[in-house]
């Protein structure tokens, strides 16, 4: 493979509190030196990054790829290539498949398939239980031995307290976070918004905000009683950031991830009984949006993941109620990052690496999310003046259900490398 | 005659003006002389096609839309959900489709989801009337309940009205707090509160837990039908419980101030949120409602298919006149 060299841009690595313009050389699929004026390697590809952010790959811990199962809406090639068209040079898939991520063999079809697709690295989630069943552990020591980096029973809450508990203690035989989707399923019930003044004029029910909190209480108290990590899967509500800030200070092991959707929309969203804004947990209210804004900046919540989770037009073409929850996100998270936390005055654009690249990275114990030399030759060069129109026609992933169809961002991707190799422009 | 007063369909109340409500009202008065007529017939919306689409069981309000329809001469096609299309599955989105393809004038649609007559209008050309949807709306309802409660008061403005019971569930409470309200009525609400849906107050209605304050406060009281299921999804302990603390009965309207007006939609659980001996009694106004009901249908459809309010005494024809 030809040595690149970008040349010129303004390098971000928050891993090394780096921010100048310099040039970055990736020889051997890593990072072989970022300084000012390096010499070009013998036959090495050279880009011109002037007005550029060059930065580490962005990670997304949070994906839905429907393969197995579900290829008609997604597959871990066209997941991985909407990825690498995201700036992601990696991405964490959910086991929420049919079959369920739940034993080596279906870890290493994930593996292989993310091979062959050469596109963002793909990592395995596996399931904390036996077909996400709630009820029997799956076999951590073999789904870690096969690539999974962590397990989780996403879409589904790890209901049993018990349950829960043998996760977080057994999961530290082998240093993985166990990530849980908070929701007591009793208060959600037939819930399919946030539950307030906006499902009360639509008629819809709703899924109170305690439904979240109550599990991420549950969870934090476990974790306290395990010293087990638990990542906390898309929070939606300023309860649970009051109730992270405050684990975290105790010294709780725990972290926490946030959707761009919920920084960005509230349950407005779902006026006109709009189906793109049909998600779980729920686009909530301003002053929760506020409260998650906030708790990104100060550290509270970690890091910033999509939940792509794609569905068939078709599919959302249905009653409110009978839509299935969920939006692709992939190719929106970094404008939306840069147009609404940046340009919004929340982040500093090296903060806003740091949420979508280092701290994945260090919260999933992944390699990439720096530029240090001899790191994975994983980088991202972003245009961040560059306004574009989203258009899910242009999309790669297999799916077109985002709500943010239209609306014009700031920040585009102009390329992305994994293992010194460009996977996107393909 | 080609300028449309409500827009394409009538999806709600909330949407509407109020000089829509009432023009609605008014066009409505006409339109109850039809029906005390030996020959309850006019020539109106000769040629029209219509399709009751009823996704979800309804006894009054499905026979009142057919009766409005065949008054005003439109010809009418009735789908019920069991036995058609949409029980193999058939999505509503598709059945949109194939009954656009049918060329039809209208629908009349009653379905279980919130949403779903604005997702059916948002897709066909025809006008799309909400024979109720879910627990959002049921507007023909609350017309009625307008027009009846206008029939008893000469007005709505300044009329204090408190709808009973169960509101998280209720359409017809939503329909009737928007006309309410619209209309210059000051409303309240009265229920336990695990049946009162969030953020109701914000909608600007008073909410009373006790059905003995509502009853002190109120000209009228809409009495809504308690569902069984509600005892089973754990929303109150017993109908029995409910009758006893909620329920509207003779000795609790005995301490009133003044006489009550009594409104309920139908279908009613005697002995439960409603005495028989309150439902039976000289203020109640429930069979006047559905009466009503056919009047009120009659001047949306009219109003729909593009009438004017002013033409509506015109066009209803000569009484006794025999127009097929």
């Amino acid at each position: 493979m030809k040595p690149l060299l970008i040349r010129g841009g303004r390098v971000i690595d928050p891993s090394q509190h780096h921010d100048a313009v310099a040039d970055v050389l990736i020889a051997d699929g890593r990072i072989a030196e970022v300084g000012q004026g390096l010499g070009v390697p013998d036959g090495a590809e050279v880009m011109e990054a002037r007005g550029k952010v060059v930065a580490p790959g962005l990670i997304d811990l949070h994906v839905h790829l429907r393969e197995p199962g579900r290829e008609d809406v997604e597959t871990i090639a066209t997941g991985a290539r909407a990825a690498a068209a995201g700036g992601f040079t990696a991405v964490c898939a959910m086991p929420n498949t049919d079959p369920v991520t739940d034993n080596q063999a279906a870890v290493g079809f994930i593996v292989k398939q993310a091979q062959a697709a050469g596109a963002a690295r793909v990592y395995p989630i596996a399931a904390v239980s036996l077909g996400q069943k709630g009820q029997q552990l799956a076999e951590f020591g073999e789904l870690v031995g096969a690539g999974a980096v962590a397990v989780s029973d996403d879409g589904h809450p790890v209901v049993s307290s018990h349950l829960m508990r043998m996760a977080l203690s057994y999961a530290r035989t082998f240093g993985i976070p166990v990530a849980d989707h908070c929701e007591d399923p009793t208060l959600k019930a037939k819930g399919v918004m946030h539950e307030g003044l906006v499902a009360t004029r639509l008629g819809l029910h709703g899924i109170p905000a305690a439904a979240e909190e109550i599990m991420v209480a549950r969870n934090l108290l476990l974790a306290e009683l395990t010293n087990g990590h638990v990542h906390l899967c898309h929070m939606s509500t300023r309860g649970s950031v009051e109730l992270i800030r405050r684990a975290k200070d105790k010294g709780i092991p725990v972290t926490a991830e946030v959707t761009p959707h919920h920084l960005t929309l509230t349950d407005d969203a779902c006026e006109g009984y709009n189906t793109n804004a049909k998600m779980n947990p729920p686009l909530r209210e301003a002053a929760d949006v506020r409260a998650l804004r906030s708790a990104l900046k100060d550290g509270t919540i970690d890091l910033i993941a999509t939940d792509h989770a794609p569905h068939h037009y078709d599919a959302k073409e249905r009653e409110f109620d009978d839509a299935p929850f969920g939006i692709v996100g992939l190719e929106t998270a970094l404008g939306l990052g840069i147009t609404e936390l940046v340009d919004g005055g929340l982040l500093t654009l090296p903060e806003l690496i740091d949420r979508m690249s280092v701290a994945p990275a260090r919260v999933f114990h992944l390699p990439g999310g720096t530029l240090k030399r001899g790191a994975p030759g994983d980088v991202v060069v972003f245009d961040p003046a560059a306004r574009w129109r989203v258009d899910p026609e242009q999309f790669l992933s297999k799916s077109r259900n985002t709500p943010y169809a239209g609306r014009e961002l700031t920040g585009r991707v102009v390329r992305t490398v994994v293992r010194g190799r460009t996977v996107h422009p393909g | 005659m080609t300028e449309r007063f409500l827009g394409k369909d009538l999806l709600g109340l909330e949407p509407l003006t109020a000089d829509q409500i009432r023009f609605i009202l008014d066009t409505a008065e006409p339109f109850k002389e039809v029906s005390e007529r030996a020959i309850k017939k006019v020539p109106t919306l000769r040629g029209k096609t219509i399709v009751n689409l009823f996704f979800e069981a309804s006894t009054r309000t499905r026979i009142s839309f057919e009766f409005a329809e065949k008054r005003l001469s439109a010809d009418t096609v009735n789908v019920a959900a069991a036995g058609s299309s949409v029980e193999k599955g058939e999505t509503l989105v598709d059945t949109a489709r194939n009954l656009e393809a049918m060329r039809i004038d209208m629908v009349v649609m009653r379905h279980p989801a919130s949403g779903a007559a604005r997702f059916l209008a948002d897709r066909i050309n025809s006008n799309v009337i909400n024979a109720g949807d879910g627990t959002h709306e049921h507007p023909t309802q609350g017309l009625l309940d307008l027009l009846t409660l206008r029939d008893q008061f000469g007005r709505i403005e300044g009329l204090k009205v408190c709808i009973c019971g169960d509101i998280l569930h209720s359409r017809v409470a939503r329909s009737n707090i928007w006309g309410l309200l619209k209309l210059g009525a000051q409303v309240a609400v009265c229920g336990p509160v695990s049946l009162l849906p969030m953020g109701i107050e914000d909608l600007g209605v008073t909410v009373f837990r006790r059905i003995e304050d509502a009853i002190q406060w109120a000209d009228a009281l809409n009495v809504l039908r308690l569902q069984l299921e509600r005892m089973h999804g754990g929303y109150i302990p017993s109908l029995r419980e409910y009758n006893r603390v909620f329920g509207v009965t003779v000795e609790r309207l005995e301490k009133a101030p003044k006489d009550l007006v009594i409104l309920h939609p139908g279908p009613m659980n005697r002995g439960v949120e409603i005495d028989s001996r309150v439902a039976d009694g000289p203020h109640s106004m429930i069979l006047g409602q559905v009466t009503n009901g056919v009047a009120v249908r009659m001047a949306v459809l009219y109003l729909l298919a593009g009438g004017r309010p002013e033409m509506a005494e015109a066009a209803k024809g000569r009484a006794g006149e025999v127009t097929e």
